[in-house]
């Protein structure tokens, strides 16, 4: 085994779409981690849905032999990380495990906003940056232009950037001479009491909880009586192992080693990410420094459609709670929609892979509520209380005021798209804060924004406003006074609580408006009429009508193809049985997002 | 008596905008071949012998699209199979203005008693719309021609909620087709089908469908200017001067066997409901291998009988009777659905009178909703049987 000082731990840093993945793969090409025939393209995006929507969003950690100019043998722990700022969270655990890491910015786009947010991260942990300019290969590349870039936008000296082509496998040597003599070797001391942070978990039905683990003083091996710092369990070590990317078992993990273990641990909340991993006999004074958890931003519902389905939702997103902390939950109860859970997300993209990985993994048929942030309610009698659900908001005559989120919202973009830009800010209530220029073409521009405005259709009008030009990324930046008022759905007469939302008074009549005929044309026609109103308080804003079905029946003759009749049949019948009963009314799961969806020319 | 025959003939001179049966663009060539393997798919059903059913049934495509001597072939092939005269009823569905009286001869020597006309819509603007190759005047000359060769049977099926029709324009076309006082007339109203022309353009929002309150209007209109005409409502979308009901059409809603000769045709026997290849070129390389022609197979079980029984037998104005039910499958409807004809009665869909279930006229608006409530939940078949 290589000695502590030819260990190098680090991570890649890039944004969606600028080569991480290939660069990852080259490089476990190079070091032979796998042969020609185990190479599948983009080895480290395992999940189905990474590789289709080409994102990272859980992290890998890989062990490689490298053998250096130097003549030495390295150990080099590749820990990669996501790229999207809902991640955030995860790439602040996977950079404590690091010493340093690839900065990989696409030669032809520059840097782009979520870039600059983890690398910020990156130096904030002090690690070690090597940039890398990417895709040279490309006609449209500029590399004069990027090392700028990164000299101005993040301040790191860009002169001895990396060229590199990780499609063409450009680049890739000169890449790993510098992880060994630019990073330093892990720090730690092998004789000191054990301390190993765990930085992802997954849970195995066999093996119980598989830790992530990197070791940061003294060592474990198999046998050995652990204890986990936060929460004092102890277990025995059953199994330590690094991964090539295969599983390889091992007899002991030293200072700076990254791999994984496991310890029959059936509970998943006895191995908490983030907590510190001693040994029971000799335990050090203090766990390392954990994670800043973050907290959701976004909360939306999640309901089973067939009610039968609770207990399988909520195994479900106790296993995907396991290896992403930053997924919260908890019960809640809808007249509308029966047993479900209140969900809370780092962000949009976060909930939406939630919501995909419960339907594709699991198998479960969800509906859910329009996503919602989290408001400061103070009342009139002095108390102030946090609504995350809608529906929950107390009446108007006990609030003395209401508090949204806001963030400060970073959009790049080039220079023909800043007035676009700029109206759809406005539009959203934003305040105007600062505008650099990065470089004669493109632009940094910062706004306050409600984070409510940024979950409604923010990121989809900018995409459609700058033809997909501009980088988006926010973080919170605290909570202000709004005029906000909630706005209720009446179907029938009836409230119908999942449906109900938080809205600015300015425009709560244009939406419920917008809204109500929205749903007009989701919901079918029922045997009656269905009056839709939208008000505020007790009083309606907006109205229409569901006019009544008036006929129903196939009169065509199938020249005696009577299995289509009953198909269609059987189609209406197993349609009526996907809808949700609502008092009398018989809703379609679509319309409860529905309050989220805004038309070109709203 | 034997099982009732339904012929298809999938050829047309024109394809209509709305249609989605099997069919194929006339070529003489692939029609004499096609009638050769009809006769041939005749023969690994039937054999050597003749067997003698109530009704048989000539429809397409269009039947007419045939020339003289393939119209000739087509019924002497029927008539080696068939003991046409013990046939009650022969239909053969026929497009006005495509035919002269050399084809009304044939018919009638052969045995054919009974035309039913695609008339569709009577007004030339609407016709060309829907890509029907006939005018108003050749409705008027085709029945005046049949009506000369005594063929007086005569049935006519309409399209309402056509696109672009107002309630006062099927109106005109009802008081005109009602001035010919035919014993049979028949009317649906338009359905977009998948792989038709008014699909693609339904799809790209140039279709411009009556909303659902006119087609609603238009069928109240409809069954009251029939019965006011003295002709029946017999069936969800048939009306007939007593005696003149398409015994034919009953053997589907009776829920009984009949035999399917053609591409792409419909049949249910020994229990099996089935469907023949399409298009013409398949089938014919079937029959070419001495194999029937057929494309898929469902054994029909017990409880999907129960429910057919149901669903198809209340079409009929005189609905489902619970002798006939208990006779057939041992078990009264009223047992089996109790729940279900409760609710159906008190949302005023249903009458029940002495042990005979049917539809009320605003059941019949409603069809589709009543016939999926006797779709059996598993569960509740399972205990039904149990008791």
């Amino acid at each position: 085994m290589a000695e502590q000082q030819n260990v190098r731990n680090f991570s890649i840093i890039a944004h969606i779409d600028h080569g991480k993945s290939t660069l990852a793969d080259r490089i476990l090409e190079k070091t032979k981690a796998l042969t020609e025939r185990e190479m599948k393209e983009q080895f480290l995006d395992a999940m189905d849905l990474e590789r289709e929507r080409g994102i990272t969003i859980k992290l890998n950690a890989v062990q490689l032999k490298y053998e250096a100019n130097d003549g030495e043998d390295y150990l080099f722990h590749l820990i990669d990380t996501p790229g999207h700022v809902d991640f955030t969270y995860e790439v602040s655990r996977s950079l404590a495990a690091c010493e340093g890491a690839l900065l990989v910015v696409d030669a032809a786009q520059g840097i782009e906003a979520q870039t600059l947010a983890n690398v910020y991260l990156a130096l904030d942990n002090d690690l070690e940056i090597i940039p890398v300019i990417n895709k040279i290969d490309l006609p449209s590349a500029d590399v004069d232009r990027v090392k700028q870039e990164i000299e101005d936008v993040i301040g790191i000296d860009a002169d001895d950037a990396i060229l590199a082509s990780a499609k063409d496998g450009v680049g890739i040597d000169e890449i790993l001479e510098r992880i060994v003599t630019d990073i330093p070797a892990p720090t730690g001391d092998p004789k000191e009491p054990t301390k190993a942070l765990i930085f992802d978990s997954l849970y195995d039905p066999y093996r119980g909880v598989i830790a992530y683990i990197c070791v940061k003083e003294g060592s474990i091996k198999v046998g050995d009586e652990i204890k986990m710092m936060q929460t004092g369990k102890t277990f025995e070590v059953s199994e330590l192992g690094v991964f090539t990317p295969k599983p390889i078992s091992k007899d002991e993990l030293r200072v700076g080693d990254v791999g994984f273990l496991t310890a029959s641990i059936k509970n998943v909340g006895d191995s908490r990410v983030g907590d510190t991993i001693t040994l029971a006999n000799n335990p050090a004074d203090e766990p390392l420094p954990g994670y800043k958890r973050l907290n959701p931003m976004v909360y939306c519902g999640l309901f089973p459609v067939d009610a039968d389905n609770y207990n399988d939702l909520r195994e479900a997103l106790e296993r995907l709670e396991l290896n992403d902390s930053s997924l919260q939950y908890e019960p809640e109860t809808s007249q509308a929609l029966g047993f479900g859970f209140r969900c809370g997300f780092l962000g949009l993209l976060h909930m939406e892979i939630i919501q995909e990985r419960i339907e594709r993994e699991f198998n479960i048929d969800l509906i859910t509520t329009a996503p919602s942030v989290i408001y400061e309610v103070e009342l009139t009698d002095g108390e102030t209380i946090n609504i995350e659900n809608p529906s929950l908001m107390p009446e108007s005559k006990n609030i003395k005021e209401v508090r949204e989120p806001f963030v400060k919202a970073t959009v790049m973009v080039p220079n023909d798209f800043v007035g676009p830009v700029m109206e759809i800010c406005q539009k959203k209530r934003g305040q105007y804060i600062d505008m650099q220029y990065l470089d004669e073409n493109r632009v940094n521009i910062v706004y306050e924004i409600p984070l409510s405005e940024i979950v409604y259709d923010f990121f989809d009008q900018l995409k459609s406003q700058t033809k997909g030009y501009a980088s988006f990324d926010y973080e919170l930046s605290g909570y202000k006074p709004s005029n906000l008022v909630k706005m209720d759905i009446l179907l029938n007469g009836e409230t119908v609580d999942a449906l109900s939302f938080i809205v600015h008074r300015d425009f709560a009549y244009h939406r419920g408006k917008h809204i109500a005929e929205k749903l007009k044309k989701i919901i079918p026609r029922q045997q009656f009429e269905v009056p839709v109103q939208a008000a505020i308080g007790n009083k309606v804003v907006a109205r229409t009508t569901i006019k009544a079905m008036r006929k129903n029946v196939l009169s065509k003759c199938y020249g005696g193809d009577i299995s289509r009749k009953r198909k269609l049949l059987e189609k209406q019948k197993e349609g009526k049985k996907r809808m949700k009963m609502v008092g009398k009314v018989e809703i379609p799961q679509e319309a409860f997002m529905s309050v989220l969806e805004m038309d070109e020319d709203s | 008596m034997d099982r009732s025959v339904y012929i298809h003939i999938p050829f047309c001179h024109e394809i209509c905008h709305y249609c989605d049966f099997a069919k194929i663009y006339y070529n003489r060539e692939l029609a004499d071949a096609y009638l050769e393997n009809l006769r041939k798919e005749m023969g690994l059903y039937i054999g050597n012998q003749t067997i003698s059913p109530r009704t048989v049934y000539l429809g397409g495509g269009t039947p007419t699209s045939l020339n003289e001597n393939q119209l000739e072939f087509l019924l002497k092939t029927i008539n080696e199979f068939i003991n046409v005269e013990q046939v009650e009823e022969f239909t053969i569905e026929a497009n006005p203005g495509e035919f002269e009286e050399g084809h009304v001869k044939i018919m009638k020597d052969f045995g054919i008693n009974r035309v039913s006309l695609g008339v569709q819509v009577l007004d030339d603007e609407f016709l060309k719309l829907l890509n029907r190759n006939h005018t108003v005047g050749d409705v008027q000359k085709t029945v005046e021609m049949l009506q000369h060769y005594d063929l007086n049977n005569i049935s006519m099926d309409f399209i309402y909620a056509l696109p672009d029709q107002s309630i006062d324009h099927f109106k005109k076309t009802l008081d005109m087709a009602l001035a010919f006082d035919l014993p049979h007339y028949s009317a649906y109203a338009l359905q977009i089908e998948p792989r038709t022309v008014f699909h693609m353009r339904h799809q790209q929002g140039k279709l411009n469908k009556p909303p659902e309150e006119d087609e609603a209007e238009m069928l109240l209109m409809l069954m009251e200017m029939m019965e006011g005409a003295g002709k029946r409502h017999y069936e969800i979308s048939n009306y007939a001067v007593k005696g003149f009901e398409s015994q034919h059409n009953l053997t589907y809603w009776n829920n009984e066997e009949y035999y399917a000769f053609g591409a792409g045709a419909h049949g249910y026997l020994n229990q099996e409901r089935y469907v023949n290849l399409r298009p013409v070129n398949h089938y014919n390389e079937a029959l070419e291998k001495d194999q029937k022609p057929i494309l898929h197979r469902d054994v029909i079980t017990l409880k999907e009988k129960l429910e057919e029984e149901m669903f198809l037998g209340l079409r009929r104005a005189s609905g489902v009777t619970d002798h006939e039910f208990i006779h057939k499958y041992g078990v009264s409807l009223f047992q089996l659905y109790e729940k279900e004809i409760q609710d159906l009665q008190h949302k005023g869909w249903l009458e029940r009178e002495d042990d005979r279930v049917y539809l009320t006229k605003n059941g019949l608006m409603f069809g589709n909703d009543v016939f999926a409530s006797f779709l059996l939940d598993e569960d509740t078949y399972k205990k039904s049987l149990n008791n």
